[in-house]
């Protein structure tokens, strides 16, 4: 492996991470309204979600990719390889989100709403100064650990040609006729990525045990 | 545009049943292999020889930063360097073996710490010791505290399953694209190979369903 082999897989490793922070950034909030929607079971809506959650949770991310890239256009909707990448993630994702969002919100303490509704306190209000600080808290942990998920099926968008870690790997295995030296580097990179989220989220604990305290 | 898809699929359901069983077939084999593999390493990650435990550990938690597809690729090109030649089947199988074995030892393990002691000591006690300690005492409430985390386990291994679409292992990703390739009918051929993976994972929960009810129904 020479220097540019090197930067090559860094390239890709940008990627892994662009589409990886995308696709948390779409997907969080995406879980949480789907959420919100079975929580306050809306009619037709709730049975629509529960189903739809539960056919993206049983979908493979090379499946639905392959769905996306080549049938949107079909459609009209043509989405460069990335975008399309970021979509498929993100459907998967906001599907698992959206459970772990659920989860809080139905372990929820109903009394505090009560106490806030008894003082007036309008609907937007509660959910942003009461429900959101409290679920945020109780969720994380699930929620970094399906971000790790995210990084490890990113993969998944190189059956579309989006050149991320992995496909730069094997492409220069492929090149050098030495597969195992780039496959070892890609493994690191994963292992810093993953690794750092999960630093991350143990450091967030720690803060948040020490404001307890204080 | 869809009409003539669902002709197409219906023409090409031959394909479509040959991926849907090879998944099924995979995933079976793979499960297998891997459950036995995965009680072997949890049987060695109790075995309280310090060396052993922590090196386990170690590996178990470097092969849970790992994406599968990366892994699939390190298999099926890394065993022909080390001078072992497999076919691409049994290249996928071994990769989805050895990637949820690691998986499973860590779900076991969970079910061993969460359980009290004192049956363990009572065991001790009893004179049990070892293998019979492990297989009598220790394995039936694990197992049975886990059964819901296999049933994940399970649903994982079909969805991975399809990742050895990239070494042309020719499951049910592989036949809707060959599909969606020579006829041009994306949306139809995917959304039907979604449709059966749906299938696939609402039986396994099912099938956890009634392991439970039956494990409920015998306590």
């Amino acid at each position: 492996m020479g220097p540019g082999d090197y930067l090559a897989i860094a390239a890709g490793a940008v990627n892994t991470i662009a589409v990886s922070l995308l696709t948390i950034a779409l997907g969080t909030p995406l879980g949480l309204g789907l959420a919100l929607i079975r929580w306050r079971k809306f009619p037709i809506l709730d049975g629509l979600v529960a189903a739809l959650v539960s056919l993206l949770r049983a979908t493979p991310s090379v499946t639905l990719v392959l769905l996306v890239y080549f049938a949107l256009p079909t459609v009209g909707l043509e989405l460069p390889r990335f975008a399309a990448g970021v979509a498929t993630l993100t459907l998967g994702t906001m599907a698992y989100n959206c459970e772990i969002w659920r989860a809080t919100l139905l372990a929820f303490p109903i009394d505090q709403l009560d106490a806030a509704r008894a003082f007036g306190m309008p609907r937007a209000l509660r959910f942003r100064l009461i429900i959101l600080p409290q679920i945020v808290r109780a969720a994380l942990p699930a929620l970094v650990n399906e971000m790790t998920l995210i990084i490890k099926v990113s993969p998944a968008v190189a059956v579309i040609g989006v050149i991320e870690t992995t496909r730069a790997a094997v492409r220069i295995g492929a090149a050098t006729y030495r597969p195992i030296p780039p496959f070892l580097v890609a493994l690191a990179i994963y292992v810093a990525v993953i690794g750092g989220f999960v630093a991350t989220q143990r450091m967030l604990e720690r803060r948040r045990r020490v404001e307890a305290l204080a | 545009m869809i009409p003539r898809g669902i002709a197409v699929l219906w023409e090409q359901r031959d394909a479509m049943l040959s991926g849907l069983l090879t998944t099924i077939g995979i995933a079976i084999v793979a499960a297998i292999c891997a459950g036995v593999l995965g009680l072997v390493l949890f049987s060695l990650l109790i075995s309280r020889v310090r060396a052993i435990e922590v090196t386990l550990i170690r590996l178990i938690d470097l092969m849970r930063c790992v994406p599968f597809m990366l892994f699939c690729y390190m298999i099926y090109y890394g065993l022909p360097s080390v001078g072992i030649v497999v076919g691409n089947l049994t290249a996928g199988i071994t990769a989805l073996t050895l990637y949820n074995a690691a998986y499973i030892a860590e779900l076991l393990r969970g079910g061993y710490e969460a359980l009290p002691r004192e049956g363990i000591e009572a065991g001790h006690a009893f004179g049990f010791h070892g293998w019979r300690l492990l297989v009598r005492i220790i394995l039936p409430p694990v197992l049975l505290s886990t059964i819901p985390m296999f049933g994940n386990q399970m649903i994982q291994i079909i969805k991975d399953s399809s990742f050895l679409v990239i070494i042309a292992v020719q499951e049910l990703t592989f036949a809707a694209n060959e599909i969606q390739a020579t006829y041009y009918v994306p949306f139809a051929s995917f959304v039907c190979a979604m449709l059966l993976y749906w299938l696939l994972c609402l039986g396994v929960e099912a099938g956890v369903r009634a392991v439970l009810a039956v494990a409920e129904r015998r306590r």
